[in-house]
């Protein structure tokens, strides 16, 4: 295995969730929709009927590009892709060819301590229609054209992967990034966000000086029908482990498609690829060109991206990196939790703590779920004053129950004793359930330890 | 009683019968005043016209649906008749493009153009011959059999838009709807006697026009006056949000700018006479003297050969042909693609070819560059004249058959056509005398800057009020008689 290295790329495609499609005026949200009830003549492909671009959908692609750190092509085009096939009803899918809405950037892959651990390279970014939905049944096939002609943007790495964790890691950032932007609803299983990683494995040759000599696979193998970020991971392994099999005999993979069976855990052929895929790609008569002035991409602003925030909770709150990566997972919960930090300023007096830091204590609440974040923010800072109130322990009836959980713990008691000193924290834990919790750990520990050692 | 009654409604039709020839031969406007004076009703046209489609059609060809819904529509509206070419989506009426493939295709939506028609209260009295898609100049690839030119029967009226055109010459419409690719409304107009008028690329929506190509696509008019052609321009011209390709600019109120006395700088061309029948030529001299008459500066020019343009324009179209006609896999619309005739079938081939994989740059984006090139000649030009005059075509109309013998027939009928098409220009064809021996029309045009379609329009105008276009179009009516 340690002589051989794996080379992986993806594409990525997100459905925008655009109000109309991507040419047409039609309803771009057709999950759980009356079959062909979201169609017109454009999207059903009718004699005569003509494309016009979604302006929203163009501006958004354009977003997706500079939150990837791409150049945004000042001079783009939509290109006709041609090929037959029955949820295809035009006979070409309007995309783009050689010159995307967006190309050349990068996107940094962290590990758990923030550090960058890799920095993949994106290809480009661009805009295309989805196509219809074919429904097999016993009676023969079906198509539903709802699905004809929603936005789909299409990311393009470059092969910088060399592992399927990586991927994984790549992936789930990615879901996280696009959900900030509110572009996509980015969801696998429903398949608005849909990927199929390109994997090869080339052998490590260590040339005389010892450096490393990498070349490219003369071969790759495509992936697809894969909905879940976990079986991304199972289909690029089982990949990996099948062609250094092959390679291991001498031989070379076949360059092909594949699919994958989620209940064996493998993959399968599908069909194998011609030598250069012929499209007979060439310029949309029906769309202009797209001609972008500097005012207008300058004009979109990317919104503030997860580790940006994540680097801002540190530096500016003054919070853990793991509670600031668990609360900018989500942006409303980002939101949320900002929201109580700029209300909660003049009330801190309010909040019983001395020097502690009060963002890393609300970060905690909600990370621990202790307060839920589905109650507004007022009714949640309300909770937590209460919350952080000190406890006005009832001290007689307090004492009664550690005699009495003291007398019926006498075992516990002597493990104690003997140096397990852990032990006191199952006294102190059946006192606070005595207690009904209205009572501080921290005076229910001093009492315990106070009586057991008078003995 | 019901005797009486019987007899009085026959009488009724006789007196109306005998009020009809007072429409032979009148122009669109002239039937628009009768009906706002209250001379006519709108039935009555509608009728007249229908009385003549039944009695001329099966000799021409011109219709490939007659629609006799009128009955049964509103009758506060106007009505002005028109037809309108079989590659526009009219809902509810049978849209075919001559082919079999769209035998029984009945569109659910209305083109831009035909809904404009109606907004603006037109009655579509049916659906006109073309080559199949629109590939050919003689209607012969259609799939129902050839429009045959009413000057002579053994003729081809032209095409693609020939149903269209052979309907106004012979009077079964006072005016149609075609549409150009390269020439398909102007050398029909020229072979059948009518003023053809194609306007700038993208002046005139395409939505619901059924694609041929693309890039070069156009609706325009077929009419038996200047004042027809300007009136239905102002009609279905314009932005619309349904095609991309629309431009933005203000549609000029093109038939008050008739009215002007306008004197224009027009260029002439020694490239656009190579291989033209003398006796087109003569007419071209002929009108060149009129217009210096009438005030206007004849300026020599020199334009790329339009030889070039065959090239460019049987690469792009092709290209786009086989790209457009992908739709009819057979899923849809009935009929599947082995109901494609042979010159669609050839084409679509031509087309794949040019875009596979490693030809794509010697073809396609070749011919774009000429294209350019094509675009900037006419630019520079335009910089010195306002208008350019030529023959429509280089022959007259060819007996039915011909275009067998030649591989590439309607690029060479339409060679002198095809260069503003490529370039996206307006442009008009009219007719200017007859060819004596076989008594045939001859078709001139004027070739305009783009959206400046006011200016051909204007000076087609001065041409037939000071020449009446030599009688022709009168002459042509006058064989059918009511």
């Amino acid at each position: 295995m340690s002589n051989y290295q794996p080379v992986i790329g993806l594409e990525i495609h997100l459905e925008l969730k655009t109000f109309s499609k991507m040419f047409c005026q039609c309803a771009a949200n057709y999950f759980g929709k009356e079959p062909n009830t979201q169609v017109c003549p454009v999207c059903l492909g009718f004699p005569g009927a003509l494309p016009v671009p979604n302006q929203k959908a163009i501006e958004w692609t354009i977003l997706i590009g500079k939150a990837l750190n791409c150049r945004i092509n000042s001079f783009s085009k939509f290109d006709r892709k041609h090929y037959f096939y029955p949820d295809l009803p035009k006979g070409y899918q309007i995309s783009q060819y050689d010159e995307p809405i967006a190309e050349n950037g990068k996107f940094e892959i962290r590990n758990s301590r923030f550090e960058i651990k890799k920095t993949i390279r994106i290809r480009r970014v661009h805009l295309e229609e989805d196509t219809g939905k074919l429904i097999h049944s016993k009676n023969g096939t079906l198509i539903d054209f709802n699905r004809s002609g929603v936005p789909l943007v299409e990311i393009v790495t470059e092969p910088d992967f060399e592992n399927s964790n990586d991927v994984k890691r790549f992936l789930e950032e990615l879901q996280v990034l696009i959900r900030y932007l509110g572009v996509s609803e980015a969801d696998m299983e429903k398949g608005t966000m849909r990927m199929e990683p390109n994997i090869s494995v080339r052998k490590i040759r260590i040339t005389n000086n010892n450096t490393q000599n990498n070349y490219w696979p003369n071969y790759k193998v495509e992936v697809k029908n894969i909905n879940s970020f976990r079986f991304v991971k199972q289909a690029i392994d089982y990949e990996i482990k099948r062609q250094i099999e092959i390679l291991n005999k001498g031989k070379i993979p076949i360059q092909e498609t594949r699919g994958f069976d989620e209940k064996k855990g493998i993959t399968y052929s599908q069909r194998t690829k011609e030598e250069a895929a012929n499209y007979r790609y060439f310029p949309e008569p029906d769309i202009p060109p797209l001609v972008f002035t500097n005012d207008y991409i300058n004009s979109i602003k990317v919104p503030e991206l997860p580790y940006q925030k994540i680097e801002r909770y540190i530096s500016q709150f003054k919070i853990r990196f793991e509670e600031a990566f668990i609360l900018t997972r989500d942006k409303k919960v980002a939101k949320y939790f900002e929201t109580i930090i700029s209300k909660i300023r003049n009330q801190i007096a309010k909040l019983h703590i001395k020097n502690q830091n009060y963002k890393q204590i609300i970060a905690n609440f909600i990370v621990n779920k202790k307060i839920s974040t589905q109650l507004s923010v007022d009714e949640f800072i309300d909770k937590l004053i209460d919350n952080l109130k000190p406890k006005e322990v009832d001290k007689e009836l307090l004492i009664e129950l550690i005699d009495k959980v003291l007398k019926n713990n006498q075992k516990t008691i002597e493990d104690y004793k003997k140096g397990k000193t852990n032990a006191i924290m199952f006294l102190i834990g059946q006192v606070m359930k005595e207690m009904k919790g209205k009572a501080e750990p921290k005076i229910v520990r001093e009492e315990i330890e106070r009586r057991i050692n008078k003995n | 009683m019901q005797k009486i009654r019987k007899t009085i409604v026959l009488r009724l039709e006789k007196f109306l019968r005998n009020k009809q020839p007072m429409f032979l031969g009148k122009s669109l406007i002239f039937i628009l005043e009768l009906i706002k004076k209250k001379k006519v009703s709108t039935k009555e046209v509608i009728d007249y016209f229908l009385k003549r489609i039944d009695k001329y059609n099966s000799k021409i060809n011109a219709y490939l649906t007659v629609n006799r819904t009128y009955n049964s529509c509103k009758l506060d509206k106007i009505g002005l008749p028109i037809a309108v070419k079989d590659n526009f989506c009219t809902k509810g009426i049978r849209t075919t493009a001559s082919s079999k493939v769209l035998e029984n295709f009945i569109p659910p939506y209305e083109s831009t153009v035909t809904k404009r028609l109606l907004d603006a209260s037109f009655f579509i009295l049916g659906k006109t011959n073309l080559d199949a898609w629109a590939h050919g100049s003689s209607t012969e690839t259609s799939d129902f059999g050839p429009t045959k030119n009413p000057w002579d029967l053994s003729r081809s009226s032209g095409g693609s838009s020939g149903g269209s055109a052979a309907a106004v010459s012979s009077y079964l419409a006072p005016a149609t709807i075609g549409s150009e690719t390269a020439g398909s409304i102007r050398q029909p107009a020229a072979w059948s006697g009518v003023i053809g008028l194609k306007p700038t690329y993208g002046r005139v929506s395409r939505y619901g026009l059924i694609a041929m190509a693309s890039s070069l696509d156009c609706p325009g008019s077929i009419t038996l006056t200047t004042e027809d052609a300007a009136l239905i321009l102002k009609i279905i011209a314009g932005k619309d949000k349904f095609d991309a390709t629309t431009a933005n600019w203000e549609v000029p109120d093109y038939l008050s700018e008739l009215k002007k006395r306008r004197k224009f700088v027009i260029g002439v061309t020694e490239e656009y006479l190579e291989g033209v029948d003398e006796e087109i030529k003569e007419a071209f001299y002929r009108l060149i003297e009129i217009l210096k008459k009438l005030g206007h500066q004849i300026k020599k020019i020199k334009l790329l050969s339009p030889k070039y343009s065959i090239s460019v324009y049987t690469i792009i179209q092709r290209t786009e042909v086989s790209s457009n006609l992908a739709r009819y896999d057979g899923i849809r619309y009935g009929n599947d693609r082995t109901f494609f005739g042979i010159e669609a079938k050839k084409r679509i081939m031509l087309g794949t070819y040019v875009l596979s994989y490693g030809y794509y740059d010697a073809y396609y984006k070749k011919a774009q560059k000429v294209r350019t090139l094509i675009i900037e000649d006419f630019k520079n030009v335009f910089k010195e004249v306002d208008i350019i005059l030529a023959p429509t075509t280089p022959v007259t109309a060819l007996k039915l058959g011909e275009f067998e013998k030649y591989p590439f027939f309607g690029e060479l009928m339409d060679v002198l056509a095809e260069p503003a098409a490529i370039a996206g220009l307006c442009a008009i064809s009219f007719p200017f005398g007859l060819k004596k021996k076989e008594n045939l029309p001859i078709g001139l045009q004027l070739m305009g800057r783009w959206f400046e379609e006011e200016n051909i329009l204007n000076l087609t105008y001065q041409i037939e009020k000071e020449t009446d276009f030599l009688g022709v179009i009168k002459k042509g009516i006058k064989n059918y008689p009511d």
